[in-house]
């Protein structure tokens, strides 16, 4: 097995698929002869030609609407989003469109399309680079959205989504790309879509968590194991659909919940997740489910983004109330 | 010069020259002027056919044969007739969304009439007719204005999406599928459909710059009925002519009078010519008239346009002109008009009858359309559906 950062396991998953299936297409801005921004799309273009790796013009509407018509003929595309900030220029095109098609030809057409897309914040980016606007796919029904959080799970859920026959927005967090390197199996395997990985047993609290969260997640685990609280760790995966029946069983378990993500508290997934559970389990619980979050600002301005971002401590902080409550 | 070049000398060599600069600034202004205008005049309406219905373009009259001529004929009073049925029973509450047709024939019919079967139709919601002569059963056309998903539920071999609701939108969704048709090497085109209003999208832009980049085989349809709803052409654009547009692109323009059906065909046959043989997209804008209201929902054209208006487009009627030709062959006579217009009658209320006896809509199938395998929480939302639909 190689080593490899979560970048690299994203572009060995693409090289996969495009082996694999004839009718997946990799497109975008910067993604054939550059090989992407983040070099995401490395080598691709010369391995299998400019037929099936291929730059656009600069139009992200224009990106996601040929997406469409090119599953009308029976193609997977696999367009890039260059940052997802950029989601705004094409939100029709996305939910108003592609989200649609097989409930609009009532399921005689489909989309099997997968946008992937960097976010994430702490690279010091400009503006709308960085946001998390996972939660503004995560409300349109008809979509998928897919946040791996490691690069094992991003080739198997890359894999699975090109291979879904629904569209799917995958969420690459910038931070993650090269920040470690852990054992990618060579060949093609897939995670299912909508399944959560505990990521760590615990039997005190319950922290869901997604994206870069999660790292910070186990990290507060870790700390809060020290003052003898045993933190249970979920890692969603994939946001929508959401994994409730995992989350449920743990809530069941530990009785206490914190919901942790990036993006502001208004934003985001976490408002739904605490509902699901004070819906199916509010008789397990022994406190408030409570949020990490950002505040609700627009995405901090990078001079600010270090202390506007959550983090570890605010997991410790939030898991002791939950625990005194 | 340097240091001084902001103090003003009065010699004459100084004076000269800053008369020259204004000559050359006045000479650049006029150059812009010029190149605008040169692109302009490029566009002139192409007609085959005048109001008279008399040939004006001999060489330009497409080939066509004397069955085929009278076919367009007989779908441009079927389709006038379908909309006259069709207002009426929207009044009786017997149809929904409904966006009148009448004036809109030639370009409608004249489009889809140069395509094959194997070309793909990406409508706007007005652009009914095309799918109905492309394969769409009529009482599907009638559930598909009533809110049914049976509506949309192209039959097999028929290929087209189902009417676009957002303006512009297809626009880039036909760029794709010309591209697709592209990589299979088929020898198909795209064609998609949009009013003056959607030029001035993104969309539109995005559309036909994807298309001419790519060289994909699509054919966008403007019909510039002159109203985005209640707004004016002119104060949508700067532009004299849509079909100029094309040029920022680097595709071919063209702009057809579109009450001819031969001027429409013809553009059409041979933008469909030059994308199957690899030459690109073709942008046409088609000069017409909607006759009636934007839609059946409350809109008021008395409220934006003159009666003077209506009348001096109703005397360029499509149905009125051809009539006229296809007369003076020998090839048409009331009694021929009198037997379409009995038929589509007969059939339009054959298929309404049709569509009434279709299943009622379920929630539950909804839901079953929205993914291929269904996530859980719909599973559970599916059961609840399900119970409510079984009291």
């Amino acid at each position: 097995m190689a080593q490899m950062t979560m970048i690299q396991a994203i572009t060995d998953a693409l090289r996969t698929e495009l082996k694999n299936d004839e009718n997946v297409l990799v497109f975008g801005e910067d993604v054939g002869q550059n090989g992407g921004v983040f070099r995401a799309t490395e080598g691709l273009q010369q391995e299998f030609g400019e037929d099936r790796v291929f730059d656009t013009p600069l139009a992200e509407s224009g990106i996601a609407g040929i997406a469409v018509g090119l599953a009308t003929q029976g193609f997977r595309p696999v367009p890039e989003i260059q940052f997802f900030g950029f989601i705004y220029e094409a939100m029709d095109a996305v939910n108003g469109q592609m989200a649609r098609l097989r409930y609009r030809t009532g399921n005689t057409m489909n989309a099997p399309i997968t946008i992937r897309s960097p976010f994430g914040g702490g690279v010091h980016t400009p503006e709308l680079h960085a946001d998390s606007l996972e939660g503004l796919i995560a409300q349109q029904p008809g979509m998928k959205v897919v946040i791996p959080s490691n690069p094992y799970d991003a080739k198997g859920l890359l894999i699975s989504s090109i291979r879904d026959n629904d569209p799917v927005v995958y969420l690459e967090h910038m931070k993650l790309y090269r920040s470690f390197r852990e054992e990618v199996p060579e060949e093609a395997y897939t995670i299912e879509l909508g399944k959560a990985n505990v990521k760590r047993e615990g039997t005190d609290v319950t922290l869901v968590a997604y994206g870069a969260m999660v790292q910070a997640s186990m990290k507060a685990a870790e700390e809060l194991e020290k003052e003898g609280i045993q933190a249970e760790v979920i890692d969603l995966r994939t946001v929508m659909p959401l994994d409730i029946e995992t989350i449920i069983k743990s809530v069941e378990k530990t009785n206490r919940v914190v919901v942790v993500q990036e993006a502001q508290r208004q934003a985001g997934m976490a408002a739904q997740i605490v509902t699901e559970i004070q819906e199916r389990a509010i008789l397990h619980l022994e406190a408030p489910v409570l949020r990490v979050a950002a505040p609700d600002t627009v995405y901090a301005f990078t001079q600010a983004e270090e202390v506007w971002l959550p983090n570890y401590n605010d997991i410790i902080e939030k898991v002791n109330k939950v625990i005194n409550f | 010069m340097g240091k001084y070049n902001s103090i003003q000398c009065f010699c004459e060599f100084c004076k000269n020259n800053t008369q020259n600069k204004k000559d050359i600034r006045k000479e650049e202004v006029n150059l812009l002027k010029r190149t605008l205008e040169n692109i302009e005049s490029q566009f002139e309406t192409f007609q085959v056919l005048n109001e008279e219905g008399e040939i004006v373009n001999e060489e330009l009259m497409p080939e066509l044969s004397d069955d085929e001529l009278k076919e367009l004929m007989t779908r441009m009073v079927y389709t006038r007739i379908l909309d006259q049925r069709s207002i009426a029973l929207n009044r009786q509450g017997r149809l929904g969304f409904y966006a009148p047709t009448a004036g809109q024939e030639a370009s409608q019919l004249g489009t889809q009439f140069a395509l094959e079967k194997e070309d793909f139709i990406l409508p706007a919601y007005r652009d009914v007719p095309q799918l109905i002569w492309h394969g769409l059963p009529l009482y599907q056309a009638f559930l598909f204005s009533r809110g049914h998903y049976h509506g949309n539920q192209m039959p097999e071999g028929v290929n087209a999406l189902s009417p676009q609701i957002i303006i512009g939108a297809q626009y880039t969704q036909a760029a794709g599928v010309a591209m697709g048709m592209k990589k299979r090497g088929k020898k198909s085109v795209a064609i998609t459909y949009t009013g003056d209003g959607g030029t001035s999208q993104g969309d539109f832009y995005e559309g036909i710059n994807f298309a001419g980049a790519y060289k994909a085989p699509a054919i966008f349809v403007v019909q510039n009925n002159r109203f985005a709803i209640s707004v004016p052409v002119e104060k949508q654009t700067a532009a004299q002519t849509l079909a100029q547009k094309a040029v920022a692109a680097g595709i071919e323009g063209i702009q057809v009078d579109g009450m001819d059906v031969l001027a429409v065909y013809a553009a059409t046959k041979d933008a469909r010519e030059r994308a199957v043989n690899g030459e690109g997209p073709t942008l046409i804008e088609t000069l017409t008239y909607r006759y009636g209201p934007h839609t059946m929902a409350g809109d008021d054209p008395t409220r934006y346009r003159t009666e003077d208006l209506d009348s001096e487009w109703e005397k360029k009627d499509p149905i009125v002109r051809f009539r006229k030709f296809l007369e003076n062959k020998g090839l048409w006579s009331e009694e021929q008009e009198n037997e379409v217009i009995e038929k589509a009658k007969e059939e339009i209320k054959a298929a309404i009858k049709k569509a009434d006896g279709q299943p009622k809509q379920k929630v539950s199938e909804l839901i079953e359309n929205m993914y291929e395998v269904l996530p859980a929480h719909l599973e559970e939302q599916l059961e609840e559906y399900k119970a409510k639909e079984s009291k």
